[in-house]
């Protein structure tokens, strides 16, 4: 599509400034007088405190002042918080640990927050903190998730003894266990979900900073939801109320969920800026990162799939147990929990779902929300039954998945979920046809005949994206809302600022939101500017992830532009000396019906500031308008990824040969920045199936913490994908937008295993298939087809 | 990081007096392991001597039967020099496969070899190349350069000025990465010349870089891959073991990788 409107793949506007170095980045800002801030962290991955001497450490050059919990408590600065509420089955509320931004008494994991040293330099600053003498009783940690409540554990909370967080379910278990007593056929798998640890390109970063005229502070911080930060930091932690707090969050470089929660980090510099009377400075290094950052996944799971003498899925019970680390991180709870069973549908007709997840505390860093967060899992353990059901069933893996497709709509599963549209048989023969499955054979006889193996893996995944209708979230424990908000503010010359509650850290809104903007008013794009990441310009807004900046945040901006051009009508109607009712709003020209009076939109914008043509009884002056939107469901991208990839059994090493993506994400504003989500979703979900992993030691030690050991994906360990899309456009929102932030990192961990196994011919190897695994399971495959 | 005085030299006279002079004094050459040491406050040098100013230790030159590579030159320029690309292609296929293009751009062969580190290729390819370490203040034959893991035969204040390296060998190098740091996981260099043949293995020893000598015996008979079958890997107790590799794992991959060297180096 030509043009600049929704649909077009208009070049983002926001590149310009970062080609050419011209971001401005947390770490770029520097305030007057600023002093640096420095972290020491507990090289223990469990132990008390028993006391802490910085004396030698505050005389030291540059020293500023140092900090530890006893500070903390002394200015009563509340602890770090969780906002969603979770109760287990016997309806006792989770079990939330205190968790200080200085640990008090004790630390919990490897990176653990001990005290904080404030300098004129940073140098200064570390030199110091070498200096600083914490006499330390180690404990024996809890590392084994797997025994992480066994009795005669470590106690890492005194709030849970047993360091379970909660034991809870969702569905019908009576229901299920009915299903299982007819099923012909029972499918059983154990999985392990890897941890994973963050890398967005930009590390985080705070500055706090104090004016003591105003008593009033700032942050600068790496935050996909400053609103929320100021929120949780003002009303929770205490630092200020929220008139007095304005939080800036300005370019990000990159978040996939880490950057939602409230850290230490930022509450500490913050509050240490009134403390000392300066602007205080934090940039993590990237190991800080590694060590502190909240990690994503980590579940054990075992699942069994009932199914009929016909392959009709009967019913799905699923066990999970989830590693939510040392603390629980601002929105850990709600992500094994009403993140992820409800998903567990995945694409089929299941009649019977129960879900029992047990979270535990494990004395290593936080897990919490990456990048799908929930849906990635729930994909994993539903696509991963899905092929080994169809093998043990001796069905084709794809005929078994189109058996079981929901096909009418709506279809409300049995967790939670209304689905309102999408066709899935669609999405499968499309992928099917761009991937040449029939081909597939001819293919693997070649690989056979260079010595190698080949596989094909489907992965038919859902997400419930656009999160999410503040009530339904609020009746399961969500502590806020989550809405969006938007203002459309109008200049006189007929230019626009948009004013949102979203947050663009890569995702693109300056182009695709000014896309909406410039299409609606007929306008061009240029003449829009998005203007979001500061507390003190933009209205209480709830930030992005979860792939709803499109779904949630610009249907916000329509239902702006809706009320902004129905005043801008009005101002027509009196310039144009015509009834309102006879306006006519088209390609950015207010015209009178059936006649060839017009006028454009700036000029109508002009008209409503001058206000020389109506009074003030009649009409408002200005233009501007502002709204709330609330979802009334959630959204459900869904679609078919096929991977093939091919191993050398010498070696052990998985190439991706081929991906195909199909997705539908209802109706797209930009194809080219969806391509881009998903191809770097793909590569995310590629990362975690062939080389992501965190691995701590037996002492909690993290031994993956640095890119020596932990494997990011490069771009020579893919493959060029081949993406397309279906669509059914969303029917519960506006635009008919779905969401596709998430989909590629849902989707891609399942159909590499299931391609991986399907070479083999072997069932069960876990995640990251590293060359070592795949090498064991192929020898292991080789000796059994010897046999 | 923590302070230090820095000192650029101009010549390598200027640079061998400093050594002699300057207490506690770390060389610069690329710095893509020194720096990120000291950065990580792993290495605490009260001095460092950049050698970058030297223009002597940089370049390639044929000389006689031997490429003479200057201890500064980086790993990219070896791997695109025509001289090298000719004589010994397997040498700047080596060079081409480490790091990243900026740590190619950066890092330098001295640098590299004085470094040692266990899982670095360019000490298993200059041990099958029979190539020869040349010092400030001697000249010492890779096989005895190489000591252990990062430790080497160079003594206090001694510079690597450059390596001359026999060409006419058939020669290859196969490199297993490591996924994360792209090191090498197991590397097998193998150079034949004459009758003789070494097999040189890094990433795998519990030491650093080793000789494969059932390897080189079998090859020296005939320079075949399937010469190979039937010998025994290298025992996995003698080797690494990780969070990326067992022992058993390395093991197996010195065999597959020696194979695809032997095989490469016979292609032309
Ligand atoms: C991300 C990354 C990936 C890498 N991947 C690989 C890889 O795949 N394979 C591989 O082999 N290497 C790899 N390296 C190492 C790199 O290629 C360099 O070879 C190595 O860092 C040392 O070279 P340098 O010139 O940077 O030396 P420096 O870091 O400057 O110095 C290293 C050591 O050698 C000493 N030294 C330097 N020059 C001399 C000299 N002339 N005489 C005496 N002593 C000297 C220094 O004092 C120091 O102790 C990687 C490095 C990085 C950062």
């Amino acid at each position: 599509m030509a043009g600049t409107g929704i649909g077009a793949r208009v070049m983002r506007k926001e590149d310009f400034r970062f080609i050419t170095g011209k971001g401005n980045y947390t770490d770029d800002i520097n305030r007057p007088g600023q002093a640096h801030a420095y972290f020491l962290r507990s090289p223990h991955a469990h132990a008390k405190i028993r006391k802490i001497d910085t004396a030698k450490a505050a005389a030291m050059p540059g020293v500023v002042a140092i900090f530890t919990g006893a500070d903390i408590e002394a200015d009563k600065v509340g602890g770090l918080i969780c906002g969603w509420m979770i109760h287990s089955k016997d309806g006792t509320p989770m079990k939330a640990g205190a968790h200080p931004a200085l640990a008090v008494g004790k630390v919990r994991y490897v990176g653990d927050h001990v005290a904080v040293v404030i300098a004129e330099t940073l140098a200064e600053a570390r030199d110091a903190a070498e200096a600083i003498l914490v006499d330390y009783e180690p404990l024996k940690p809890v590392v084994d998730l797997a025994s992480a409540t066994k009795k005669g554990s470590p106690v890492i909370h005194d709030a849970a003894p047993d360091n379970q967080v909660y034991d809870w379910h969702l569905g019908d278990e009576a229901a299920v266990k009915a299903a299982f007593k007819k099923a012909k056929h029972v499918t059983k798998i154990d999985l392990v979900n890897n941890r994973l640890i963050p890398n967005a390109m930009e590390p985080r970063a705070a500055i706090g900073d104090y004016n003591s005229g105003e008593e009033a502070f700032t942050l600068y911080t790496t935050s996909q939801n400053p609103h929320v930060a100021r929120l949780v930091l003002s009303a929770f932690i205490g630092i200020a109320p929220e008139h007095k707090l304005r939080v800036i969050a300005p370019d990000v470089g990159g978040g996939f969920g880490s950057k939602i929660f409230i850290y230490a980090e930022e509450t500490i510099c913050v509050w240490a800026a009134k403390k000392v009377g300066r602007p205080v400075k934090w940039v993590a290094d990237r190991t800080e990162e590694f060590l502190a950052i909240a990690h994503g996944r980590d579940h054990l799971t075992h699942a069994e799939m009932a199914i009929d003498e016909n392959g009709r899925i009967l019913g799905l019970h699923v066990k999970t147990r989830a590693n939510l680390g040392a603390y629980l991180s601002t929105f850990a709870s709600s992500v094994p929990t009403y993140l992820y069973v409800p998903l567990l549908s995945g694409q089929y007709n299941i009649p019977a779902i129960y879900g029992e997840v047990e979270a535990v505390y494990t004395n290593t860093a936080p897990v919490d929300a990456y990048r799908g967060a929930g849906r990635p899992e729930a994909t994993f353990v539903i696509e991963r039954l899905m092929e080994v059901a169809a093998r043990e069933l001796g069905m084709d893996p794809a005929a078994f998945r189109k058996k079981n497709f929901i096909k009418s709509f709506p279809h409300q599963t049995p967790v939670i979920m209304c689905y309102d549209t999408g066709d899935y048989n669609a999405s499968l023969a499309k992928a099917m046809e761009i991937h040449d499955v029939k081909g597939f054979a001819r293919r693997k006889r070649e690989s056979a005949k260079a010595g190698k193996l080949r596989g094909l893996g489907y992965s038919a995944y859902i997400e419930a994206c656009g999160i999410a209708p503040s009530a339904a979230v609020g009746s399961l424990g969500a502590g806020v809302g989550l809405w969006e908000s938007a203002e459309v503010r109008v200049n006189p010359v007929g230019t626009v600022e948009v004013l949102t509650g979203s947050h663009s850290h890569g995702q693109g809104h300056e182009t695709t939101f000014a896309q909406l903007v410039a299409g609606r008013l007929g306008i061009p794009i240029e003449n829009v500017a998005i203007v979001h990441g500061d507390t003190d310009k933009v209205q209480m807004g709830m930030g992005t992830y979860g792939s709803r900046s499109g779904a949630v945040g610009m249907s916000a901006i329509v239902k702006a532009l809706d009320k902004v051009e129905a005043k801008a009508k009005k101002v027509a109607s009196f310039v144009l000396e015509a009834a309102e009712a006879d306006i006519d709003f088209k390609d950015g020209k207010f015209s009178v019906k059936g006649t060839d009076k017009s006028i454009d939109f700036a000029s109508v914008a002009l008209q409503a500031y001058v206000a020389h043509k109506f009074t003030g009884e009649q009409l408002e002056p200005g233009l501007k308008e502002g709204a709330f939107y609330d979802p009334t469901n959630f959204t459900f991208p869904s679609g078919v990824h096929i991977a093939e990839v091919e191993i050398d059994p010498d070696t052990g090493v998985t190439t991706i040969a081929k991906w195909t993506a199909v997705d539908d994400f209802g109706v797209i504003i930009n194809p080219m920045i969806v391509e881009g989500q998903v191809h770097g979703g793909i590569a995310q979900g590629i990362g975690q199936a062939l080389l992501e992993g965190a691995v701590y030691d037996a002492n909690g030690q993290l031994l993956t913490a640095s890119y020596m050991d932990y494997a990011m994906p490069r771009a020579d360990d893919l493959p060029s994908f081949r993406v397309d899309h279906t669509t059914t456009p969303c029917l519960s929102n506006p635009l008919g937008i779905k969401g596709c932030g998430e989909a590629g990192a849902i989707a891609a961990p399942a159909a590499v295993m299931n391609a991986i196994t399907d070479a083999l011919g072997h069932e069960n190897i876990a995640m990251p298939a590293t060359p070592q695994a795949v090498w064991q399971a192929a020898q292991a495959g080789l000796a059994r087809a010897a046999e | 990081m923590y302070a230090f005085d820095f000192h650029r030299p101009a010549t390598l006279r200027q640079a061998n007096n400093l050594v002699g002079k300057v207490e506690d004094a770390k060389i610069l050459a690329g710095g893509q392991t020194l720096l990120p040491t000291m950065k990580q406050r792993l290495a605490s040098p009260a001095a460092v001597i950049d050698l970058s100013g030297v223009p002597e230790l940089v370049g390639i030159e044929q000389k006689g039967r031997n490429l003479v590579i200057g201890a500064m030159t980086s790993h990219a320029e070896v791997a695109s020099s025509a001289l090298v690309r000719a004589a010994l292609p397997g040498l700047a296929a080596l060079a081409a496969g480490i790091g990243d293009p900026h740590v190619r751009h950066k890092g330098t062969i001295g640098g590299s070899i004085a470094n040692n580190d266990p899982a670095a290729d360019y000490p298993a390819g200059l041990l099958a190349l029979g190539a020869t370490i040349v010092t400030n203040r001697r000249k010492i034959p890779a096989g005895d350069f190489f000591t252990g893991m990062f430790s080497t035969a160079l003594d206090e204040g001694e510079i690597i000025t450059k390596v001359i390296v026999p060409t006419g060998a058939k020669f290859a190098y196969a490199k297993f990465r490591n996924p994360a740091s792209r090191y090498a996981m197991v590397g097998v260099a193998v150079g034949k010349k004459g009758s003789s043949v070494v097999v040189a293995v890094t990433g795998a020893g519990s030491d650093g870089v080793f000789r494969w000598a059932d390897a080189e015996a079998a090859l020296g008979k005939r320079f075949n891959a399937k010469s190979l079958d039937g010998i025994k890997n290298p025992a996995a107790k003698e080797l690494n073991s990780d969070i990326h590799a067992s022992a058993e794992y390395r093991s197996h991959l010195i065999g597959v990788m020696a194979r695809r060297a032997v095989t490469a180096a016979t292609a032309k």
